[in-house]
């Protein structure tokens, strides 16, 4: 092996204990990706929890795009700023993430592709990438390199990491995989190296139990989830955030033996949604917020029709096209107003990769018990974070169809108590069904009758809704219910401001959090009141917040919002609420 | 044969016909009454989903199943209908307006993917529900109310251009040519693939142009026309006047729910399948190893 010459001027080890945070990055198309599959793979098969969250660019080639990996010997499963190793593979990364950046962020890498003038400022460990990576064969190892020395400063299982690259590289044939191993092995050295010597310390521990958790994306739980509920048509006109859940839905097709159909736009893909649920199947619809905008007359028809549909909305920073790549959480209104008139309708938003799997299933069969719009609000950040989770518990998962068999005279619009009327599909049973987006009589046909059309409106927004808000969920409360403060919030957040709360420390300071937005449960006023509430938000003018006030009477005290296109991170939130809290 | 008059509904709310008198509808109505029964159809096999329109309320006059949708959007309702339930007879159902012009993308798109559908185009060259626009079919120099200068634009050629995509089944008829109309719906509800059938019908209300004895005069049946070959039905969809009647074109290809990866093991309709929890099980292994 070559002689690796380190660049070190003049600074004692640095030291990470319990975590690491750890940042990639480069130009799209460098391969920043691959290092991040190999790293949070190889590290949570030798026994650390992983999390890794990536931001990039709308671009195909070129700009910058990172990934943060926290290694960990607790779960973890937030954002931080913090960077504690930076690798950057090109000139230009040091720049973009500088305010991430502290004394301490060693910097692994080339020379040429740290700029001069942060020499001084971060801890700088030169390592000749390109040239050991030539010294195996071709520069195409790089990546290989790079992961080899994370993988050593861990001291992980190196056999675990052979093991990845030959079934990652198999298909390319013998010589791929053992010229791949050699550049990990020159890697992993390098890093073992970096630590005896006394450059960097890692103190993480590893867990036995982590090594057989599920690493498993946002991304990947609504679609799993989805098709756990029973979803079996997906139509879809791909937008960013929210064409993951398409790609690993055609993807996984024909084991689901599911029908996924890329469509001519969002109008074809929300009505042909439609169409399957009307027939008995479960359709889904995945869009962003262009796409969902498009929809939203269909939502309409649905709220009038009665027409079960469930819509993955993953958001990204509007107006128009806004920021592609980027999240928010600003499309909680286009949610709760789409479509014209007035009709039900249930908004979800998971906290949690868990959630997200449990919820997207049972998005469907609320969708079929209430015949309504069911949406749930993701984002970019969420979409495309993952981490290792213990367990997905398939026997909690349960489809509950509201299909009945239609008699001779069935009527689809039966007025009754509940507003909710038993749904037929065609071909089952004696009777036919008429469905209708015109105002209609309980058969479904047209009327302009003054009191049917009356009572047809009240069933819809007023029982149905009132039944639905009945058996609504209630939010996660996490701390005391009778604290001074309480955090309130939605969606995506929920571990970046769980982890502030609990490096906050503080009795007199409880977290609401929400996963069931709209219709808000009759209970969860009795939670607020007489409280000081902070409602923390990714959007700009507190969307949540008014929709406390419009559906409870209830005024928060402070905002924490952000709506820069990044994700809230764990110092900004503790920032934020010290800020508020006395 | 079983009778037309089981396809006659006696809900209340069917009785009280929105067309006007002596609109071509009625005979559409009866075109399909006769179809359906000739083709020993069962109402409960048979779904209609329409858009909005005149023509679009065909669903209510019908005992059929029916969904009255969307302005344009009764196409991809009614592909996801078909690959949802294969064995149902799906029709989708509409106007000049409403297949060509709001849903005009869904039909060319509709050729691309194929679904095994048959879509009836109620070409009445007008807009009639919303009384008397030009619509993507009216002729040049027509005066309307928005159009009061005369139509400009020229008119869309459906059968041309739904031959010019290559689409499985195309054909025009008049439906003043009652026994004529019978079988080419027929044929296009038979035919596997998607069959587009632009149906010519005065608009007695505000069509004073296009009249039952304008169509008869403009209109011819087509004789010794080879329906496989793509050339000669293109000349023919070029004509104008007279304008050929008859089946052009018929391209028997691959269905949409035969491609699906939803039926290539498994021909259950979807609503009685349970979701294959196994392959999910699977995923979930694979995402503990690497
Ligand atoms: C989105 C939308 N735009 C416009 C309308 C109004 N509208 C209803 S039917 C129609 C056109 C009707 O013409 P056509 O489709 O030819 O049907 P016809 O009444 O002639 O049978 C229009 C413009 C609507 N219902 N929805
Ligand atoms: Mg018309």
């Amino acid at each position: 092996m070559t002689k690796v010459e380190l660049y070190r001027k003049g600074w004692d080890m640095v030291e990470f204990k319990e975590e690491v945070s750890i940042v990639l990055g480069g130009a799209a198309g460098q391969g920043v990706q691959t290092v991040e599959e190999i790293l949070t793979r190889v590290l949570k098969l030798s026994g650390y929890n992983v999390y890794a969250t990536k931001e990039y660019m709308s671009r195909v080639r070129g700009g910058i795009n990172t990934t943060e990996i926290r290694v960990s010997s607790k779960k973890v499963r937030a954002f931080v700023k913090r960077i504690d190793i930076l690798i950057p593979f090109q000139r230009g990364v040091l720049p973009w993430v500088e305010k991430r950046l502290t004394e301490n962020t060693v910097v692994l890498g080339e020379r040429e592709n740290v700029e001069e003038e942060y020499l001084s400022k971060i801890k700088f460990v030169e390592v000749p990438l390109n040239d050991l990576a030539k010294e195996v064969g071709s520069s195409l190892y790089l990546n290989t390199i790079a992961a080899g020395i994370v993988v050593g400063l861990f001291h992980g299982d190196f056999e675990v990491l052979a093991e990845y690259l030959r079934k990652r590289f198999g298909s390319k044939g013998e010589g791929v995989v053992a010229k791949n191993i050699e550049a990990a092995k020159k890697g992993y050295e390098l890093g073992v190296k970096l630590c005896e010597e006394g450059t960097i310390g890692i103190e993480v521990r590893k867990n036995e139990s982590v090594k057989n958790e599920i690493l498993l994306s946002g991304t990947e739980a609504v679609a799993l989830g989805a098709v756990a509920g029973g979803m079996n048509f997906l139509s879809f006109y791909p937008m960013s955030p929210s064409t993951g859940v398409a790609v690993f839905s055609a993807q996984h097709a024909e084991d689901f033996e599911i029908v996924v159909e890329q469509v001519e736009d969002e109008i074809a893909a929300i009505n042909m949604a439609l169409g399957a649920w009307f027939a008995g199947a479960r359709g889904m619809v995945t869009t962003s917020g262009g796409g969902f905008a498009l929809m939203t007359e269909a939502i309409s028809l649905a709220g009038m029709a009665e027409n079960p549909i469930v819509v993955h909305l993953a958001q990204r920073p509007g107006p128009a096209t806004g920021l592609p790549t980027r999240t928010m959480q600003g499309d909680l209104n286009l949610a709760l107003y789409a479509g014209h008139g007035e009709f039900p309708r249930i908004i979800l938003a998971p906290g949690s990769i868990e959630e997200a799997f449990y919820l997207t299933a049972e998005a469907f069969n609320l969708a079929d018990k209430y015949q309504v719009p069911v949406i749930i609000l993701t984002d970019q950040y969420f979409v495309d974070t993952y981490y290792n989770i213990p367990e997905i518990d398939l026997d909690k998962i349960k489809v509950e169809k509201h299909i009945i068999e239609m008699e001779n005279d069935y009527k689809r619009y039966k007025l009754t108590d509940d507003g909710i009327s038993p749904r037929g599909i065609p071909g089952y049973g004696e009777g036919v069904i008429i469905a209708n987006g015109n105002e209609h009589d309980e058969y479904g046909d047209i009327t302009e009758d003054e009191e049917l059309s009356k009572l047809m409106q009240e069933k819809r927004a007023i029982k149905k809704l009132e039944t639905i808000r009945k058996n609504a969920m209630m939010p996660e409360l996490i701390g005391r219910d009778d604290a001074k403060y309480m955090i309130i919030a939605w969606g995506s957040t929920y571990h970046v401001i769980r982890e502030a709360f609990e490096i906050l420390n503080r009795d007199d300071v409880a977290f609401l959090h929400f996963k069931w937005l709209y219709p808000l449960p009759e209970g969860v006023k009795e939670l607020l009141k007489g409280k000081i509430l902070i409602c923390i938000e990714q959007n700009v003018t507190g969307q949540f917040a008014e929709l406390l006030r419009k559906e409870l009477g209830v005024d928060v005290h402070h905002k924490v919002l952000k709506y820069d296109g990044r994700p809230f991170s764990v110092e900004e939130v503790l920032e934020a609420l010290k800020g508020v809290l006395e | 044969m079983i009778s037309p008059m089981l396809f006659e509904p006696n809900r209340p709310g069917s009785r009280d016909v929105a067309w006007c008198p002596g609109c071509g509808n009625f005979g559409i109505r009866n075109i399909l009454k006769s179809a359906f029964a000739e083709l020993n159809l069962k109402p409960q096999d048979i779904v209609i989903i329409s858009g909005i329109g005149q023509a679009a309320k065909m669903p209510h006059y019908l005992n059929v199943n029916g969904y009255h949708t969307l302005h344009g959007r009764a196409i991809p309702i009614a592909t996801a209908v078909k690959a949802a339930n294969p064995n149902l007879t799906v029709i989708a159902e509409g106007g000049d307006g409403d297949m060509y012009a709001e849903g005009g993308n869904h039909l060319l798109h509709a050729i691309r993917r194929n679904p095994n559908i048959t879509v009836l185009i109620h070409d009445n060259q007008i807009y009639g529900l919303t009384k008397g626009q030009a619509s993507p079919t009216t002729i040049v120099g027509m005066k309307t109310p928005t159009q009061p200068w005369g139509v400009f634009e020229e008119p869309l050629n459906p059968i041309a251009l739904a031959i010019a995509l290559d689409a499985s089944f195309v054909a025009r008829t008049f439906m003043g040519y009652f026994k004529e109309s019978v079988e080419i719906i027929k044929k296009a509800i038979q035919h596997k693939g998607l069959a587009i059938v632009d149906i010519f019908h005065p608009c007695v209300s505000f069509n004073k142009v296009n009249t039952y004895e304008w169509y008869r005069e403009h209109t011819y049946w087509m004789k010794d026309h080879d329906p496989y070959d793509r050339e000669e039905a293109f000349k023919r969809a070029i004509e104008s006047d007279p304008l050929p009647l008859g089946i052009f074109y018929i391209h028997e290809k691959p269905v949409f729910e035969e491609e699906v990866a939803a039926y290539k093991k498994d021909k259950t309709p979807l609503w009685q399948r349970e979701p294959r929890l196994e392959e999910i099980r699977k995923i979930l292994g694979a995402k503990r190893a690497f």
